[in-house]
């Protein structure tokens, strides 16, 4: 039940981006299109769930158990920053069509700081394992919605009659700023 | 208690570092993925501007495009022949196939000045979304001049004068044929660099309506083909063609249009030699027939 709990507030009510600001840079830079808004969000949400197991290894066995957990923002970036690089050369050597799809957003999100934060709410929260992969999927899955609907806006917007001055970059931040009022309504 | 945090600390993130430096120099060993070197040394030689005129998706899948020899070296227009050659040497094939360097020209005349607008546009303001509804001037096979050309050129050579028409910087040019494919109305053409004389207009309007909505359209006059003396320009569907073919330039049909859309082309940078020497050559000819 709980894990269900933990699952659908990571998506919707605290939502990474539209609620913590989390991973802003490629949440404004990648929406422009759905399609590569898409691959983006499966890259995040591939690279949150296995951070979320491992940063969850690392938490228990290593800081915990050493009473050094002072030590968790080096330790989880350092984690992280490899890790994807693994998964990288492994995706490169079994499945070229997954490294294809996955492309440059994979090692794009090595230090992005909504994974960075995944593994600290996993910390600060004490989920146990299992809760905190699935906060893992969740936030991912998260990520991707607040992607995709931000990248179908801006389609439209592309055919708008957008002001002058709130052309470009300024009508994306009103924009997102509404979709985060918006989902305010979740909590 | 102090430092034996320290030397805690130090140990398991040291640790940590140094297994984590293990994992990776093993994966790298045993997951590497063997690459052709050839694709990067093609990558080096080929001009990096991702055109795709090619057909492919940038450089970078020409360069392995070409080690896997799913494409021919001369895929590459921008590049030239100078291109051309070096990846002949590197890859060690064989290209027959020479590239004549071409470069883009406008044929359209048709500018704010010498136009009629007979509409008026509001909407998008791009040159495919005015196509759609009929553009602001009378003449249906103008220049729109919204400048959808200059916003596809990677290589800054085409950009938009006072007059609302696009101009090509020759020196900038490379052929890649960009903005050819974004003209909704097909007023971009590749010429090769050596043809002097060109057309400069694409109304296939009957004579009499272009000559009430352009100063400078082909009214079909015929001129240009009367007392023909290279039999290098026929007008077809009420618009001056030149047969390129016939390999000397229609100079004489230069003079007599009315309307000036003939005209003798500016050479790009580097062909100025060859283009006197054609228009030499094209007189002498002339001269020829008469006497």
């Amino acid at each position: 039940m709980e894990v269900i709990l933990i699952f659908i507030s990571a998506v919707l009510v605290n939502n990474f981006v539209l609620s913590y600001f989390l991973g802003i840079c490629p949440f404004i830079g990648v929406s422009d299109k759905i399609e590569s808004a898409v691959s983006m969000g499966f890259a995040v949400t591939f690279v949150l769930t296995l951070a979320a197991a491992i940063t969850w290894l690392i938490n228990r066995y290593i800081l915990i158990a050493f009473n050094v957990t002072f030590l968790e923002y080096v330790s989880f970036i350092i984690v992280i920053a490899s890790l994807v690089q693994f998964v990288e050369m492994f995706i490169r050597k079994t499945s070229k069509t997954l490294y294809d799809a996955l492309g440059i957003y994979l090692p794009l999100i090595t230090t992005n700081c909504a994974i960075l934060g995944l593994a600290l709410f996993g910390a600060l929260r004490e989920y146990s394992f299992i809760q905190n992969i699935v906060f893992g999927i969740g936030a991912g899955i998260g990520y991707t919605l607040a992607l995709v609907i931000m990248s179908g806006i801006r389609e439209e917007l592309d055919l708008a009659d957008v002001p002058e001055p709130l052309k470009g970059a300024a009508i994306t931040m009103i924009i997102a700023g509404l979709l985060a009022l918006a989902f305010m309504g979740f909590a | 208690m102090g430092g034996v945090i320290i030397l805690i600390s130090l140990a398991s993130m040291g640790g940590l570092g140094l297994a984590l430096v293990l994992m990776l120099v093993v994966a790298d060993k045993k997951l590497s993925v063997k690459e052709d070197p050839r694709v990067e040394k093609a990558l080096e030689i080929l001009p990096g501007a991702n055109c795709g005129a090619c057909g492919f998706a940038g450089c970078g899948a020409f360069a392995a495009a070409l080690v896997e020899e799913k494409s021919t070296v001369s895929g590459c227009k921008p590049g030239g022949n100078e291109t051309v050659q070096k990846l002949t040497d590197l890859l060690g094939i064989e290209e027959t196939e020479s590239i004549s360097p071409k470069v883009a020209r406008v044929f359209c005349s048709g500018g704010i000045k010498e136009t009629v607008k007979d509409k008026v546009y509001i909407g998008i303001e791009t040159c495919i979304s005015a196509h759609l509804v009929g553009g602001e001037k009378a003449c249906l096979y103008s220049c729109i001049g919204f400048g959808d050309c200059c916003e596809v050129c990677q290589f800054d050579a085409i950009y938009m004068d006072d007059n609302g028409l696009p101009v090509v910087d020759l020196a900038k040019c490379t052929g890649c044929g960009e903005c050819v494919r974004a003209c909704s109305r097909n007023i971009i053409g590749l010429t090769d660099y050596d043809e002097v004389v060109h057309v400069y207009c694409s109304s296939h309007g009957k004579g009499a309506v272009t000559k009430k909505i352009c100063k400078t359209g082909c009214i079909a006059c015929k001129l240009c083909e009367k007392d023909d003396d290279t039999g290098a320009v026929k007008v077809i569907d009420n618009l001056a063609v030149i047969d390129y073919g016939v390999n000397k330039a229609p100079v004489e049909s230069v003079n007599r249009c009315p309307t000036k859309v003939i005209r003798v082309s500016a050479p790009a940078p580097g062909y100025e030699n060859m283009f006197e020497a054609k228009i030499k050559q094209s007189q002498k000819a002339v001269e020829e027939k008469k006497t």
